[in-house]
């Protein structure tokens, strides 16, 4: 009897969850606006009220799918009695109501974590904070009972099993890629909260940003681990051995970090030195809504891809009206109180402000790049001016100097001081990287590929660059007094963060320079008994079988791999597999890793003289793409843990930014960004 | 001027040169990298430039499917079932590659009337349709109903091997 009910309870809970958001939305921000304590008050329970009843809702369809009542439409639609129980539990975000059912049970639990940790925040504050949050939720959450509940029945006759979930996401990778990105898009919204809360305070000075950093820095932990999660699945998964294709549905998570990115670092200036505020808060805006805009565009139908579930119009209507509203509402409260609260901070053009400034601007332009190729053959669709698409050449040609540019810059700024740095200096503690970088990476392309290459060149001294003066920094530090290594714990969390994040960007160019130029790839047919060579290796077809799976049938190859005709190093095994229910044919790659090298083997079609067309592929220093990714997160993390954002801040201590900043500065410790 | 209000000067004019700049490549890249979409009716009247990358699309012809037998070379028809355009490609096609079936395809004409391509898209979904084929379909005269239950169940999932 309850488990029949188990649809009902949990529609039930996410329409008390949605009363509560509203609650949480209207009466804190009336309460902050009056002054009154006990309407401010309700904020908190009204987080914790919220969450408890999405996740009710959350284990209800959870549920739903593990039991398999496929009376329930999406049930039905997404699942097969004969998935395994794991896949079952992950295919509850493998679907459009699912996952936005997934996003705004995120959205709470974001909420409130920010209410359990935010206890040193002056009650307004708090109250705005959540009370904003109230509102994105409580958007989300009609959204959700409107127009996809994943609780609709099909009743009185329900099919007998469950149409099953999309093979391609039927893998380890969907298990975890959707809950990272989304972790990372709707962690923005925090500081989104933050801002609109500081705006509407009208203090809008150095303090919000101190409270609101730590949480943009997990924020785009969670972001980046969700974008390298999705390359990889791509890689793996779709059988072309491609790691990135800017596909919109790619960018459209791209951009928000691109923006998070720039906003992390003009978050420390305005905490560091009072400037930038209005830029900031406008910088906290677009990247809520980009991230908004992401899930707009891969939610309402408007692309076609493998995450496109929602094909119906008014989703996407609904979606961009939240959307609307958001940046609508948004800026207007900024328009309303921002003007108020500048003041200009001088500082010299060599310094750490003035390098921040050029990594936003160059950031910003590296956004609307990739947005306007993301949007323009839409709005051309939109419009009825003719269907286009925006290849990756145009991003590539964008793109590539871009990253050089910002690269160079980057290599400069961990070395500069905040406000005016002298030039002199500053060469002197950069030539001998420069001189090194430029060693390296120009002689490295002949040592590795034999010939020089311009482009992996430019990638190797970029990372180099990068690189070079972080060590150069540490190796200065840890000389300037008693033992190294004591020398080097005093580096604050903070400190150490900025050095793996800029260390992760480096990883990741490396990997994309060099898996770009020295990629092999032969697409070849091959019969059993007869070898193909790729990259020094031999590739021989041994065996040719048929594998059934619980849920699909496979054709199977064995490939034996040895190297200059010794004997044979390993075997791989590449299927083509059929899943049944959908009638629907997969690839199932054979990947051998390594950290220099992966080998790569897809199956193509069969030929009709038993021989097979296989992809053969030698991806050098592939993995390091997502090694920097993980490298980057991490360090996004660690500076999370620096105890300055756990020092009690005393309420309305934060009134001018002058003194808040001046404190800080005055602060013993390490340079840090 | 005050210095401070000079750095802003400053700050803003180089802000406005490098957007204008930003946006001239921008455009510019844009202009050079977009390809353009043309169903076999465009095609066959000689609306498509030739020897530039462009996408077409149709449904791959019953029995036009032939494979080089020494090779991966492969040739096949696509139609809008009011005129056929002649694809030639070398390599391996997508997993939902097969006749009777929408497909998108990228690459150059050869002048002869031949689409020489370098990739070939095929929805990930049994159910799907690529959206540009429909319509192009739908242009020639042909309602969803005509090429039977590919485009009936257009609400399910689609995916694409994009």
């Amino acid at each position: 009897m309850l488990i029949e009910m188990i649809p009902e309870l949990g529609h039930f809970a996410l329409v008390l969850a949605l009363l509560m958001a509203l609650v949480q939305a209207v009466v804190p921000l009336a309460g902050a606006a009056t002054r009154r304590p006990l309407w401010m008050a309700f904020a908190r329970p009204m987080a914790a009220g919220q969450l408890f009843f999405l996740l009710v809702a959350y284990a209800c369809l959870t549920a739903s799918y593990l039991l398999d009542d496929f009376s329930v439409a999406n049930v039905a639609n997404n699942s097969n009695s004969l998935l395994p129980w794991y896949y079952k539990a992950s295919a509850v975000w493998g679907n459009h109501e699912g996952s936005v059912l997934l996003w705004s049970l995120m959205l709470g639990a974001w909420g409130f974590a920010a209410s359990c940790f935010s206890r040193d925040l002056p009650s307004d504050m708090l109250a705005r904070v959540l009370g904003v949050m109230g509102l994105v939720s409580a958007g989300f959450l009609t959204f959700v009972l409107v127009t996809s509940n994943p609780f609709t029945r099909l009743l009185p006759t329900p099919p007998q099993d469950g149409a099953d979930l999309n093979p391609l996401l039927q893998d380890f990778g969907l298990i975890i890629h959707p809950p990272m990105l989304y972790m990372g898009y709707v962690g923005f919204s925090v500081v989104f909260a933050f801002a609109i809360a500081a705006l509407l305070g009208g203090r809008l000075d150095a303090a919000w940003t101190r409270w609101a950093r730590p949480w943009t820095n997990v924020a785009w932990a969670f972001l980046t681990v969700g974008i390298a999660l999705g390359s990889w699945w791509a890689y793996y998964e779709l059988g072309w051995g491609g790691w990135w294709f800017w596909d919109p549905v790619e960018n459209a998570s791209l951009l928000p970090w691109l923006a998070g990115t720039a906003l992390i670092h003009s978050l420390a200036v305005t905490e560091k030195r009072g400037s930038f505020k209005s830029w900031t808060v406008l910088l906290a805006i677009t990247t809520f809504s980009l991230s908004l805009l992401g899930t707009f565009l891969v939610r309402s139908g408007v692309l076609t891809s493998v995450h496109a579930f929602a094909n119906d119009p008014s989703r996407g209507m609904f979606i961009l009206a939240l959307l609307g509203i958001t940046v609508g509402a948004s800026l207007f409260v900024f328009a309303l109180r921002a003007p108020r609260v500048s003041h200009a901070v001088s500082f010299s053009w060599l310094s750490r402000d003035a390098l921040l400034l050029v990594n936003n601007i160059l950031l910003v332009i590296m956004t609307v790049t990739v947005l306007l190729g993301t949007l323009y053959p839409l709005v051309l669709d939109a419009m009825d001016l003719g269907k286009i698409s925006v290849g990756p050449p145009y991003f590539n040609a964008l793109f590539v100097p871009l990253t050089v540019i910002l690269c160079v810059f980057m290599g400069l700024g961990p070395l500069s001081r905040w406000k005016a740095m002298p030039g002199r200096e500053m060469a002197r503690r950069l030539a001998l990287s420069g001189a090194l970088a430029l060693t390296i990476g120009l002689l490295a392309p002949l040592v590795y590929g034999g010939e020089w290459n311009l482009w992996v060149s430019l990638g190797l001294v970029a990372a180099l660059w990068v690189v070079l003066p972080l060590v150069r920094d540490l190796i200065d530090k840890s000389r300037r007094s008693g033992s190294p290594v004591a020398a080097l714990k005093r580096l604050s969390p903070a400190y150490w963060g900025m050095v793996l994040g800029h260390l992760g960007l480096a990883v990741t160019i490396v990997g994309v320079t060099v898996v770009s130029n020295y990629n092999v790839e032969r697409n070849v047919r091959l019969a059993v008994g007869e070898s193909a060579s790729v990259a020094g290796y031999d590739f021989t077809l041994t065996e040719l079988g048929q594998q059934r799976g619980p849920n699909y049938m496979a054709d199977t190859a064995t490939i034996a791999v040895s190297r200059g005709g010794e004997e044979r190093l390993f075997t791989m095994h590449p299927e083509k597999r059929l899943y049944i229910a959908r009638g629907m044919p997969m690839t199932q790659v054979a990947l051998r890793p390594g950290l220099l090298r992966d080998l790569y083997v897809a199956m193509g079609e069969e030929l009709g003289d038993g021989s097979w067309a296989l992809r053969i592929q030698y991806k050098p220093f592939v993995r390091w793409l997502w090694l920097g990714a993980l490298l980057m997160a991490a360090g996004g993390l660690v500076a999370v843990v620096d105890r300055r954002y756990r020092r009690r801040v005393k309420a309305r201590s934060g009134q001018s930014s002058g003194d808040q900043g001046a404190a800080h500065l005055s602060a013993p410790r390490e340079a840090s960004a | 001027m005050h210095p401070k209000r000079k750095q802003k000067l400053f700050i803003i004019l180089g802000l406005v040169t490098l957007s204008a700049m930003a946006i001239g490549l921008t455009l510019y890249a844009l202009r050079s990298n977009i390809n353009l979409f043309f169903s076999p009716v465009q095609i066959a009247a000689g609306e498509a430039p030739v020897q530039r990358t462009l996408r077409a699309g149709g449904m791959v012809k019953e029995g036009s499917v032939a494979r080089d037998p020494e090779s991966l070379d492969v040739g096949f028809v696509i139609t809008d079932y009011v005129e056929d355009l002649e694809v030639r490609y070398s390599g391996i096609l997508p997993d939902l590659f097969r006749e009777g079936q929408g497909v998108v395809v990228v690459g150059q004409l050869d002048g002869k009337g031949h689409l020489m391509a370098s990739e070939v898209l095929a929805k990930h979904d049994e159910n799907y349709m690529p959206s540009e084929v429909a319509d192009a379909l739908e242009a020639a005269g042909y309602s969803p109903a005509d090429y039977g239950d590919a485009a009936k169940n257009t609400e399910s999932a689609g995916g694409a091997t994009y």
